[in-house]
């Protein structure tokens, strides 16, 4: 058995480090993606959305500009550990190794945060991850496209203003944050406290500690407590036991304004009726299917390649579509400078930094409704401050509001404040921004 | 034939109580620590196969080598003492917060930030106080009821470096980072520098309790082990060698934690060192071997490497099988296996290493 097993052992190593099978010429994107675990509910939507532009654009196209696309899974269960060990397996596979990688998870963003200068490979975080990092200056290899948690907490006080008639009615009033007790729930309090200040209501953080299923004393605080609204920044199971709680302790759902990472379809229906009136932030995008769906249907699912099912058209696979699109646009606007070929990550950072998505490009592309134009310079990594709200009616989301901008004056002094603190701890040099190409 | 003392004369007290008694023994170690030390930098540098890309440096022998350490640590407590301990994830916690407390100043009590190796072996002190702290239950109680007491340290601490803010020099998210790694002007960066600190880290940890537990002190560890009232009687101070034994295995677990966040993760949240870690220590020192060090060894190699090829295998083989499909067939095959080992050798890795050797002596006329 010793034999077997040292065999076994020497087989493995063996495979684990030998060269590639990927065949050469072709753009290499990693998808870190969580099919089991607590996120699961969450992460196999937003995978399979991924994978399946991916693949549109390798059956349609032959890849993008002609230069095939390949990429391989890796399963990270969302734990930081695990995500690492996937980025370090996936990151020089290929020809050009990595052009870009998507954590979906926000401790392995920040984690990776710390590695990705130095292996000279972009990070793609879509409305999530440090939220600091929209200044392009001290953070060049992450890019926060579309929005933060700070432009969502922004957003959320907007609305929760609006709802109560003004500003001015803020004041007094009392606004609870339930949220997953890591650095994706904590993102948006330093945020939330200053809006606190600004408009005179009382804040208060509620945790809620992985993986987020007990969550019975915090609901019968809230009861005690009785807050005007109630935010949620939930993920994976957290989110639909949230809202069933919620409808156990008899708080009105709509008065619970979640994140867009609390907002799909898993989320809602385990609470079943309970869920009905419940608000969520949407990352510019909803539900439903558009021109893009359609082609994937007909050259990726109908062909039998591809990975959606219920999902298709659901907000999290949606979500996916946008962070491939936004992706292999970066590559695009990078080919476009380096040439035609198999890119770097250094080559694909360059691309994120001068993307420009416009209005003809995305209606061409068939995102024309899930999304507005998005524009991204070395001073913004994040390009985009713009979120609507959607309502579940117990059937389907249904968008109640208009377009909601998120107040920069506040949040920009956040970002400054922190990525320069982030600097100084990290002896950081702030690239010049009016010197980059 | 090839593997026994016959001829080996020893000709002083030294000789006679050295850690590996047997000319092979030492030479094979010597072999392996040279490859460790010189073989493998080389390899890397001039990426000769396996060392083709960063990947087996980086993701696989860097957190080999780091949970390695804290499992010897681990195993100072439960395989030498016998303090059966859910704690060790925290004491893994308080050595990288504190060691991060130390790395980047206390400004309130007027400390700048220390040099990043006084502040990982800082954390490791810090980590060994607080062993003591929750150490001090298993002067009344023992078995499964210690490892209840310190499961409360796992959850004190996860709660402590959620909450109190100043642990994380107030970062908004509770995610810190760790300092830039410099030693002596030495800047650790490249991933066979950060394998070469941790490498040194190991050895020098490892010898260290090498000797700890074939000395006084560890004499009183293990006959607190094996029965605490006979060791009572004959004069050993339960008080004395349990605390130590916390000590020690905080220490070296601390230092674990430190060189975990620092060097491996680099930016890390409590999460990282869950009840999820004190149960993977857990059960690598049960694997590999209690009361063994190359059992700490052989149980963290088992406990991160097998998972890792279960996962691999099926891609590379270009099985086309889907991502939780693999994920599951991993738990599956893991679980079966650790199964199959328990009941084929309840004594751990070690005891098969140590039956191979037997083995070996005889080897080719056995008896």
């Amino acid at each position: 058995m010793r034999k077997l097993l040292g065999t076994a052992v020497l087989v493995g190593l063996g495979l684990a480090t030998a060269a590639p099978v990927l065949a050469q010429g072709e753009q290499f994107i990693p998808v870190l993606s969580y099919r089991t675990g607590a996120y699961a509910v969450n992460g196999v939507p937003f995978a399979n959305g991924t994978l399946d532009y991916l693949a549109l654009l390798n059956e349609r196209d032959g890849g993008i500009n002609g230069v095939k696309i390949s990429w391989e899974e890796c399963e990270t269960g969302y734990a930081t550990d695990k995500g690492v060990e996937c980025y370090e397996r996936l990151k020089g596979k290929g020809a050009t190794g990595a052009a870009y990688v998507s954590p979906l998870s926000t401790g392995i963003t920040f984690a990776l945060t710390e590695k990705a200068p130095g292996d000279k490979i972009p990070l793609l975080t879509l409305g999530y991850g440090r939220s600091e990092s929209r200044n392009g200056a001290v953070f060049p290899w992450n890019f926060i496209a579309m929005g933060s948690y700070w432009t969502g907490a922004d957003v959320a006080i907007q609305h929760v203003a609006k709802e109560m008639g003004g500003f001015d009615k803020l004041k007094g009033k009392k606004i609870s944050l339930v949220y997953h007790d890591s650095p994706y729930g904590k993102e948006p309090i330093p945020a939330l406290e200053a809006f606190a200040k600004k408009y005179g209501y009382t804040f208060k953080g509620i945790p809620v500690t992985h993986p987020g299923v007990e969550q019975k004393s915090q609901w019968l605080s809230i009861r005690q407590d009785r807050p005007d609204y109630v935010l949620l920044w939930g993920w994976g199971v957290m989110n639909g036991t949230s809202i069933k709680e919620a409808a156990a302790v008899a708080y009105p759902r709509d008065k619970m304004i979640g994140i867009w990472w609390s907002g799909a379809e898993p989320d809602v229906t385990p609470a079943g009726d309970g869920a009905i009136g419940y608000k969520a932030l949407m990352l510019q995008h909803g539900p439903g299917q558009f021109g893009v769906h359609a082609e994937i249907k007909k050259n990726v699912i109908d062909k039998g390649k591809g990975h959606g099912k219920e999902d298709f058209g659901q907000v999290l696979y949606n979500r996916g579509l946008i962070n491939s699109f936004i992706g292999t646009e970066a590559i695009r606007t990078a080919q476009a400078k380096f040439g035609k070929k198999p890119l770097s990550g250094e080559d694909v950072r360059w691309g994120f930094e001068n993307l420009n998505i416009t209005e003809a490009r995305i209606k061409e592309a068939g995102f024309e409704g899930m999304m507005k134009p998005l524009k991204l310079s070395c001073t913004d990594h994040q390009g985009a401050d713009l979120a609507r709200v959607q309502q579940w009616d117990g059937k389907e989301w249904k968008v109640i509001s208009d377009w909601y901008t998120a107040d920069r004056a506040v949040l920009d002094a956040l970002v400054a404040e922190q990525s320069a603190k982030y600097a100084a701890e990290k002896k950081i040099t702030p690239v010049d921004c009016s010197k980059a190409g | 034939m090839l593997y026994r003392e016959t001829g080996q004369f020893k000709t002083s007290y030294t000789a006679d109580m050295g850690i590996f008694p047997l000319r092979q023994d030492r030479n094979a170690l010597l072999v392996l620590l040279a490859f460790a030390f010189v073989g493998v930098p080389l390899l890397a540098h001039f990426h000769i196969w396996p060392f083709g890309s960063e990947y087996l440096l980086r993701a696989i022998l860097l957190p080999f080598l780091i949970l390695s350490l804290a499992a010897i640590g681990v195993n100072i407590l439960i395989g030498f003492c016998g303090q059966i301990s859910l704690g060790s994830g925290a004491f893994m916690a308080v050595g990288a917060y504190m060691a991060y407390k130390f790395g980047t100043g206390m400004p309130e009590i007027g400390l700048p930030a220390l040099p990043v190796l006084v502040s990982i072996l800082l954390g490791g002190v810090c980590s060994a106080l607080v062993g003591i702290l929750f150490g001090i239950p298993s002067l009344r109680i023992k078995g499964l009821y210690l490892a209840v007491a310190t499961l409360a340290a796992q959850f004190f601490f996860d709660w402590v470096f959620l909450r109190v803010a100043w642990f994380t020099n107030y970062a908004p998210s509770g995610s810190v980072s760790a300092p830039e790694l410099s030693f002596f002007g030495w800047v650790v960066n490249e991933p066979v520098e950060r394998y070469l600190l941790c490498l040194m880290f190991v050895t020098v940890f490892a010898l260290i309790a090498k000797n700890l537990v074939r000395g006084n002190i560890g004499r009183q560890w293990m006959a607190i082990r094996d029965m605490d009232i006979a060791a009572e009687l004959m004069g050993i101070r339960p008080f004395i060698a349990k605390l130590s034994a916390f000590a020690v295995s905080s220490f070296i677990v601390g230092v674990a934690g430190a060189l975990w966040a620092f060097v491996y993760l680099g930016a890390w949240e409590p999460l990282a060192f869950s009840i999820d870690r004190s149960l993977q220590l857990l059960f690598m020192v049960i694997i590999g071997g209690l009361g063994s060090i190359l059992g700490s060894f052989l149980g963290a190699g088992f406990i991160l490497i097998v998972p890792i090829m279960l996962n691999l295998i099926p891609s590379e083989l270009g099985v086309p099988l889907s991502t939780e499909t693999i994920s599951h067939l991993e738990f599956i095959i893991f679980g079966s296996l650790i199964c199959f080992l328990l009941i084929k050798e309840p004594h751990g890795f070690a005891r098969l290493v140590t039956l191979m050797k037997e083995k070996l002596r005889l080897w080719p006329f056995p008896y």
